[in-house]
């Protein structure tokens, strides 16, 4: 299994906040890999520091092998590094197809080719009866699939995805899940930051749980579950205490 | 009208004015018109098409008319080549400022001021500088030969400046149908998203800014050959900066047409005024700027966006 | 060329003019640091104001420090109806459109003044406009050093403001968190009308204490607002401080860039100041990130 991405002891300082403290991970080509962690615990600045919207106070990326820290986000793109936002960052004034067309633009000069890709991308992610949608009109699951579909359509070889699933209803869920699952089938890696467990349990095969800027815990995800330090970092010191002693009580 | 056939049907309508009139008051009206719509498609590629809304057009516009009334009067440069080198100096502006202002990040209304900025320290270098003639100006030789891109009539310029809008449009026309044109949007619309596609905002804004600037220099060779005078206020004042702005907003930003249509709209606008209130200074530009504040605030996609919701009723109703 | 004889003038020349370009800047700043909009009329108000001043003058035989009274609050309901009932209601919230707006309006105001009232240059004569008060080798205005009072005067006035009333402690509210004021039963398309409102008031005080040694004309309002701008942006967008030291620094800046390259290279050496803040220190010294 080769590498294809590595996080070598990140920091990231917002003034006197130490958003990222030394945090570490990688990925192999082809996993899938999930980011865990509760709400502020640095995951979608982590994200901005591989696809180089930020750049780290400490620490290294790399991509394939090279070194990636401090590039700029055009530079990641075209190389390969995909990301969605966790807010949806559509082009609003653009139909659903002049959006993923963007994308699709990386490799094809031509408007014809691009628009025709961009149905292909569409099709992938089930987005075809909208293509002439305007972007401003869709849901927050349509938005969210039209955020995968521009990163797809870049032709990644990895895609970071951020909380593609919030927002969605279970049947909604469901319906990503298989979508995901041909993403990676098609060889492309995926690290994904997300809440909805079902998800990461059913899609990830190895897990890193991020808790106020450092890595606390690593590992499959039925490990990861079980961990009592995931389970303090969620619910608080001495939750998995409780825990224990109500299962036996 | 979304194609290139459209265009090519415009443009033969509008060639055949000089046809159909001999009146110097239209002809005058029209190349006027044509001159501003050609100054205001500038404007459209780069704050239309771009979404980066410049206050001081008349940078670019100035130079390109100082540049080659300059030439020809100091240096007995033909006019021709002195419309060429105008472009190229009004281009060059446009790069050096898009490069100061787009690598430091500037955007919105900070980008409005720096161009306004700019735009205000020509005009005032302008206006003292012996070379422009400061104070009295610069006067263009009088010289009816073609060669010096000067006529008797005014039927040859208004052809040569409908030929300006002609080339402007189908630039615009290639804009909108090429992957630069998705770019430019893209970055109008959502930089961060743009960026994370693989688009170099910087540079996209760049070329859209060069292109810009060269249109509207443009717009100011020709009006130096038109009007055979310049000084730091008509060069580099803000009713050209003003102008270059408000016929596309009027007449669709983002549109092809629409600085066309904006254009005659504003003339019109212009000529009612004088007509109603005499040769006051002043009063027409109080009327764009309440045309402006009227637009924005009840069509901000101005003539084009209430042509395009006009046809959104019309088959509902015709189904009724 | 350094001596004090001429330098000690300058400085403190400087810093008389400086202090009323740092009230024009602050009525800009207080716009910006509360409605996050640049408000490209000011300038064509600051020349309204001083048509204003003017006429008050001339045809009520009013002392400016005197018409200051009554223009002041004239003013403040002039900008509050503006912002209230223009600008907030045409620009639907977008940032483009509020650009268009502000633009469009000082476009109306300036040409509209040029139209009533041509292109003249008219000044007014004061009894007392000549005076000089003699403060070491510098022999200073009487009217400009009344001037620099007055400024230090409203600028305590608007931080008391600010920080003891309820309507200035709203105005901090809705500068720091819009949606948290609105929550907290604010309303802050009053609170908007109300700072920009101040603001204006600020340029009616400004015109009042320029009049005396100023001329008016349809542009002049201009000059000034091209230097509050680059006060603005280098004191920082929103920072009352900056704009008020930020003024002061300009006015002694301006002072010997006149005294060693004249009088129209000056007002360059501002304007590349102002580009040169922009594009490298947008933040300018005490403000926020651009």
């Amino acid at each position: 299994m080769t590498e294809i991405l590595r996080v070598e002891n990140v920091s990231r300082r917002f003034g006197g906040l130490l958003a990222l403290d030394r945090a570490a991970f990688t990925a192999d080509e082809g996993q899938i890999v999930a980011l865990v962690g509760p709400n502020g615990a640095g995951k979608t600045t982590l994200f901005s520091i591989i696809t180089g919207f930020l750049k780290p106070t400490e620490g290294r990326v790399f991509y394939q092998g090279a070194e990636i820290t401090g590039e700029p986000p055009h530079l990641l793109a075209r190389r390969g590094v995909a990301r969605t936002f966790q807010i949806a960052q559509p082009f609003t004034g653009l139909t659903v197809r002049e959006n993923i067309a963007v994308g699709s633009h990386l490799s094809r000069p031509s408007r014809a080719a691009a628009l025709a890709a961009a149905e292909e991308v569409a099709k992938a992610v089930g987005l075809s009866d909208m293509l002439e949608t305007p972007a401003a009109s869709l849901t927050v699951a349509g938005r969210k699939r039209l955020e995968l579909a521009r990163a797809l359509a870049i032709e990644p070889k990895l895609l970071l995805l951020d909380e593609v699933l919030a927002g969605l209803n279970p049947s909604e869920i469901r319906d990503m899940v298989p979508v995901i699952q041909a993403i990676r089938a098609r060889g492309i890696t995926i690290v994904m930051i997300e809440h909805v467990m079902q998800a990461v349990m059913s899609l990830a095969e190895q897990v890193f749980v991020l808790a106020e800027g450092r890595i606390i815990a690593m590992g499959p995800p039925d490990a990861i579950a079980a961990d009592a330090r995931v389970i303090e970092a969620y619910l608080g010191h001495g939750a998995a205490q409780r825990m224990r002693g109500a299962a036996h009580g | 009208m979304r194609s290139y056939g459209g265009i090519a049907l415009v443009v033969a309508l509008l060639a055949c004015v000089p046809l159909l009139t001999a009146s110097n008051v239209v002809l005058n009206f029209m190349v006027v018109a044509l001159l501003i719509a050609l100054v205001g498609q500038g404007w459209n590629v780069l704050g239309g098409y771009g979404g980066q809304y410049s206050f001081g057009h008349a940078a670019f516009f100035g130079t390109g008319a100082y540049v080659t009334a300059i030439l020809q009067v100091r240096y007995g440069v033909n006019a021709w080549f002195g419309l060429v080198i105008g472009i190229a100096a009004g281009a060059l502006v446009g790069a050096v400022t898009g490069a100061l202002s787009f690598r430091s990040g500037l955007r919105g209304s900070y980008f409005a001021l720096v161009t306004l900025a700019f735009a205000e320290v020509l005009r005032i270098v302008a206006s003292v500088a012996p070379i422009t003639g400061a104070g009295v100006g610069t006067l263009v030789k009088l010289d009816l030969r073609w060669e010096a891109f000067q006529f008797q009539s005014r039927a040859p310029f208004y052809w040569i400046i409908l030929a300006f809008v002609a080339v402007s449009l189908l630039i615009v026309k290639r804009i909108e149908g090429s992957r630069f044109g998705a770019y430019l949007v893209a970055v109008r619309e959502n930089e961060d998203a743009a960026k994370a596609v693989g688009i170099d905002v910087v540079r996209v804004k760049l070329s859209a800014m060069i292109l810009s600037a060269a249109i509207t220099a443009a717009g100011g060779c020709f009006y130096a050959q038109y009007f055979l005078f310049l000084d730091a206020g008509i060069a580099y004042g803000p009713w050209i900066s003003v102008e270059a702005l408000l016929a596309p907003i009027i007449g669709g930003i983002g549109t092809i047409y629409g600085p066309l249509l904006g254009a005659l709209v504003v003339k019109t606008l212009g000529e009612i005024t004088k007509l109603m209130t005499g040769h006051a200074p002043g009063l027409d530009l109080v009327i764009y700027g309440a045309v402006l504040i009227l637009v924005v605030a009840y069509a901000p996609r101005g003539i084009a966006g209430l042509l395009e919701r006009y046809r959104a009723y019309w088959p509902a109703r015709r189904r009724t | 060329m350094l001596s004090p004889i001429l330098l000690i003038p300058a400085v403190l020349n400087g810093l008389l003019t400086g202090a009323v370009y740092a009230l024009v800047a602050l009525g800009l700043t207080l716009i910006y640091g509360v409605l996050h909009i640049i408000n490209f009329a000011h300038g064509a108000l600051l020349t309204c104001a001083m048509f204003a001043a003017f006429f008050a003058h001339k045809m009520l035989g009013l002392d400016p420090y005197l018409a200051a009274v009554g223009l002041t609050p004239l003013f403040f309901c002039l900008g509050y109806v503006l912002q209230r009932f223009v600008i907030g209601p045409a620009a639907h919230g977008e940032d483009r459109n509020i650009l268009l707006v502000t633009l469009g309006l000082a476009v109306v105001i300036e040409n509209a003044l040029l139209y009533a009232f041509r292109a003249d240059t008219r000044t007014i004569n004061l009894s007392y406009g000549f005076n000089v008060v003699e403060v070491g080798p510098a022999f200073l205005s009487v009217p400009r050093v009344i001037g620099f009072g007055v400024v230090i005067v409203v600028a305590l006035a608007l931080w008391l403001l600010m920080r003891f009333t309820d309507t200035g402690k709203a105005i901090r509210a809705v500068a720091k968190e819009k949606l948290g004021a609105e929550l907290c039963g604010i309303d802050v398309a009053h609170i908007y009308a109300v700072t920009f409102g101040l603001g204006t008031a600020c340029l009616a005080i400004a015109a009042c204490l320029l009049l005396p040694t100023y001329y008016v004309n349809p542009h002049a309002g201009n000059a000034f607002v091209l230097i509050a701008f680059t006060i603005v942006v280098l004191g920082g967008m929103g920072s009352v401080a900056g704009a008020l030291l930020g003024g002061l620094i300009i006015g002694v800046v301006e002072s010997l860039s006149g005294l060693y390259l004249g009088e129209s290279l000056g007002q360059v050496g501002i304007f590349v100041i102002f580009i040169l803040v922009l594009l490298f220190r947008p933040s300018g010294l005490f403000g926020e990130r651009a």
